[in-house]
């Protein structure tokens, strides 16, 4: 469905060339749920935008649902649908109409484009608001709107950039359901950035990892996550030096891998963290290590990404 | 369902992809490829039936509050005729025994220029926003999202114009019909042209603050050179060699003649061709500019 070969993409700024996208190779085939996740200025939203015809590449090539992006955009615009990282409805447009435009512009008659209206605001519970111009819409009832835009024609192929972002538990629960089904009925393959760790966790069979504009990793999440070597062990003590004195005694214990004094935790990577747990808190406990919390995690995205740069997805955190 | 998938997608109008470049192979830095020539898109009947839907996109806020439409853009113009207008009866000559009747055409004229000129600054919040993005992305003709845009602003324009033309018919100020109606499509002919360069600009300066700098100083030389206040022929020589170069001031000598019903004065002809020169010349840098700059 996409394959993209050494696909780059600069900008001209003020100050000089910025790239954005350098040198990517993705490879989506049909029916594929893909993550692509990364932080802040990574360049998933340029990607994207090159896929769907939005920006010409710097050089190297995209082919999205069979057709080339630079040659036949036209072709590529109809196979796929997009749901951008901004709003794509007027502010001054009815919902109900802007849907209705937004199908007639992807080749529906005008009785196909109402009725297929009606029936993605109800499904995305948006038939209250229906009458409403869009920018009397919560953000995100907003949103949602702008995904039923972009399923308005079944798509085969879906580009979504952040669609949850904005989106309460409810509502992100309720888009993934939608995503789900359209995919079960009609193996609609779906590229979606996020960055939500949990969602891409969850959601998705492959995440695409890109860093400073490069795929950093590629796989499914258990993948990804195998490549952290073991489950965090936290344990919490009441001040930094008694912290500190804990990572001393802690260190020269077998299987106790990365041990670091953070403020008044002691955290560790292990492999098998509850089975190790009973061993560790004795030796603690050996050493006269004051403990009052115990928390064992297993790796998650971000403790991939860690791996992989050094730095944390999380926000505030690096 | 999935029948639904097939039957949805706009029938085989792709074009086979570039056999000059066969997929995979780089696009050399710095160069744009190779665009197919827009000719054969911009007549088809696709364009035609996008520009529509567009048309009616941007016409339905509009429909849904037309008096405050109506009324918004035309302030301008009238107070000019309510409280400007007057002061021309202390003129010598004929144009001080019947003013109005004089200055009523430049002042569609002033309409027009304020009504579409102005009007990409309904594209900049869509382009901030991600909606002109989400139209891109479709398989709409580039051409028609332009268009469509444009259309509308003239429709206004044309809705104001016969507010104003019925105002002034009230006060006794009545034109030769035919003159006026001819009168209205030269309006219109002159609102594409502007409204086009208008979203033009919008589209390339893309900051409103850019973007509202560069019409105040592009706007207020075609009024001022226009003669809609006073006439031209007032002018010092040089003054008066500066308005010819205004496209607007030509248009304004048409309507003028047109609305006393004079169709086969030179000035008719002359405002005809400069306006749809004005028109088809935004029109074709509209295009490619949306091929080009739209990717
Ligand atoms: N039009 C542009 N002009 C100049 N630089 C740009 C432009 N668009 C993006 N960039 C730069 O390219 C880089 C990648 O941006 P991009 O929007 O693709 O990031 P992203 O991964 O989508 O980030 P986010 O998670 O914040 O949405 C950034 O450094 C950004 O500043
Ligand atoms: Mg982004």
């Amino acid at each position: 469905m996409i394959h993209t070969r050494n696909l780059t993409r600069e900008f001209r700024t003020g100050g000089g060339t910025v790239q954005a996208v350098k040198g990517l190779d993705i490879d989506v085939g049909a029916g594929e749920l893909v993550s692509f996740l990364g932080p802040n200025g990574a360049g998933k939203s340029t990607c994207l935008r090159m896929l769907t015809t939005l920006l010409l590449p710097t050089s190297g090539s995209a082919t999205v649902a069979g057709r080339d992006v630079v040659a036949d955009p036209d072709g590529v615009r109809a196979a796929i649908g997009y749901v951008g990282q901004g709003h794509g409805s007027g502010g001054d447009q009815r919902v109900r109409d802007e849907l209705a435009a937004q199908g007639r512009f992807y080749g529906l008659t005008k009785a196909e484009a109402r009725t297929r209206a009606a029936e993605l605001l109800e499904m995305l519970e948006l038939d209250a608001a229906a009458d409403r111009p869009a920018a009397r819409l919560s953000g995100g009832q907003r949103r949602r709107l702008d995904i039923a835009m972009g399923l308005i024609h079944r798509p085969r192929l879906l580009f979504l950039d952040e669609p949850s972002t904005g989106l309460d538990p409810h509502s992100r629960a309720n888009l993934w359901e939608h995503i789900l089904r359209l995919r079960a009925e009609q193996g609609t393959t779906v590229f979606m950035t996020t960055h939500y760790l949990d969602e891409a966790d969850a959601m998705a069979e492959r995440v695409v990892v890109i860093d400073d504009g490069r795929v950093i990793a590629d796989g499914t999440a258990d993948e990804l996550k195998g490549k952290v070597s073991g489950d965090l062990v936290a344990f919490g003590v009441a001040d930094p030096g008694e912290a500190e004195r804990a990572a001393a005694a802690a260190r020269p214990l077998a299987g106790a891998d990365g041990v670091q004094a953070d403020g008044t935790e002691l955290r560790m990577r292990v492999t098998r963290g509850e089975e190790a747990l009973p061993g560790l808190l004795r030796a603690l406990d050996r050493a006269g290590v004051g403990l009052t919390t115990v928390r064992v995690q297993r790796p998650t995205l971000d403790d991939v990404f860690l791996t992989l740069t050094g730095r944390s997805l999380r926000e505030g955190d690096g | 369902m999935s029948t639904a998938a097939a039957r949805t997608g706009p029938p085989g109008t792709a074009p086979a992809p570039d056999p000059r470049r066969p997929p995979g192979a780089p696009i050399p830095a710095g160069r744009r490829p190779p665009r197919r020539p827009p000719l054969p898109e911009e007549f088809s009947v696709k364009v035609l039936k996008d520009t529509g839907i567009m048309f009616q996109r941007q016409m339905a806020p509009t429909l849904r509050n037309p008096l405050f439409f109506l009324v918004f853009g035309m302030m301008q113009p009238v107070l000019y005729l309510v409280l400007f207008g007057p002061l021309l009866s202390g003129m010598p000559g004929p144009l001080g025994a019947d003013p109005m009747r004089w200055f009523v055409p430049g002042m569609l004229c002033m309409l027009a220029v304020f009504g579409t000129a102005y009007a990409g600054f309904g594209l900049l919040p869509e382009m901030q926003e991600g909606v002109h993005e989400r139209l891109l992305a479709a398989p709409v003709s580039r051409t028609a999202l332009l268009l469509g845009r444009v259309l509308r602003d003239v429709a206004v324009l044309i809705a104001q114009a016969l507010v104003v033309i019925a105002g002034a018919a009230a006060f006794g100020v009545r034109p030769s019909v035919p003159g006026a109606l001819a009168g209205l499509l030269l309006l219109a002919v002159l609102g594409v042209g502007l409204g086009t360069l208008s979203y033009l600009l919008a589209m390339v300066l893309k900051a409103p603050f850019k973007f509202s700098g560069a019409l105040q100083a592009v706007i207020m030389p075609l009024i001022l050179l226009s003669g809609v206040m006073l006439p031209m022929d007032l002018a010092p020589g040089w003054l008066y060699a500066l308005s010819r170069i205004n496209p607007v001031s030509h248009v304004v000598d048409a309507e003028r003649a047109l609305f006393g019903g004079g169709f086969a004065a030179a000035e008719v002809g002359l405002g005809a061709a400069v306006a749809a020169g004005t028109a088809v010349l935004a029109l074709a840098l509209g295009v490619r500019s949306m091929h080009r700059l739209n990717a």
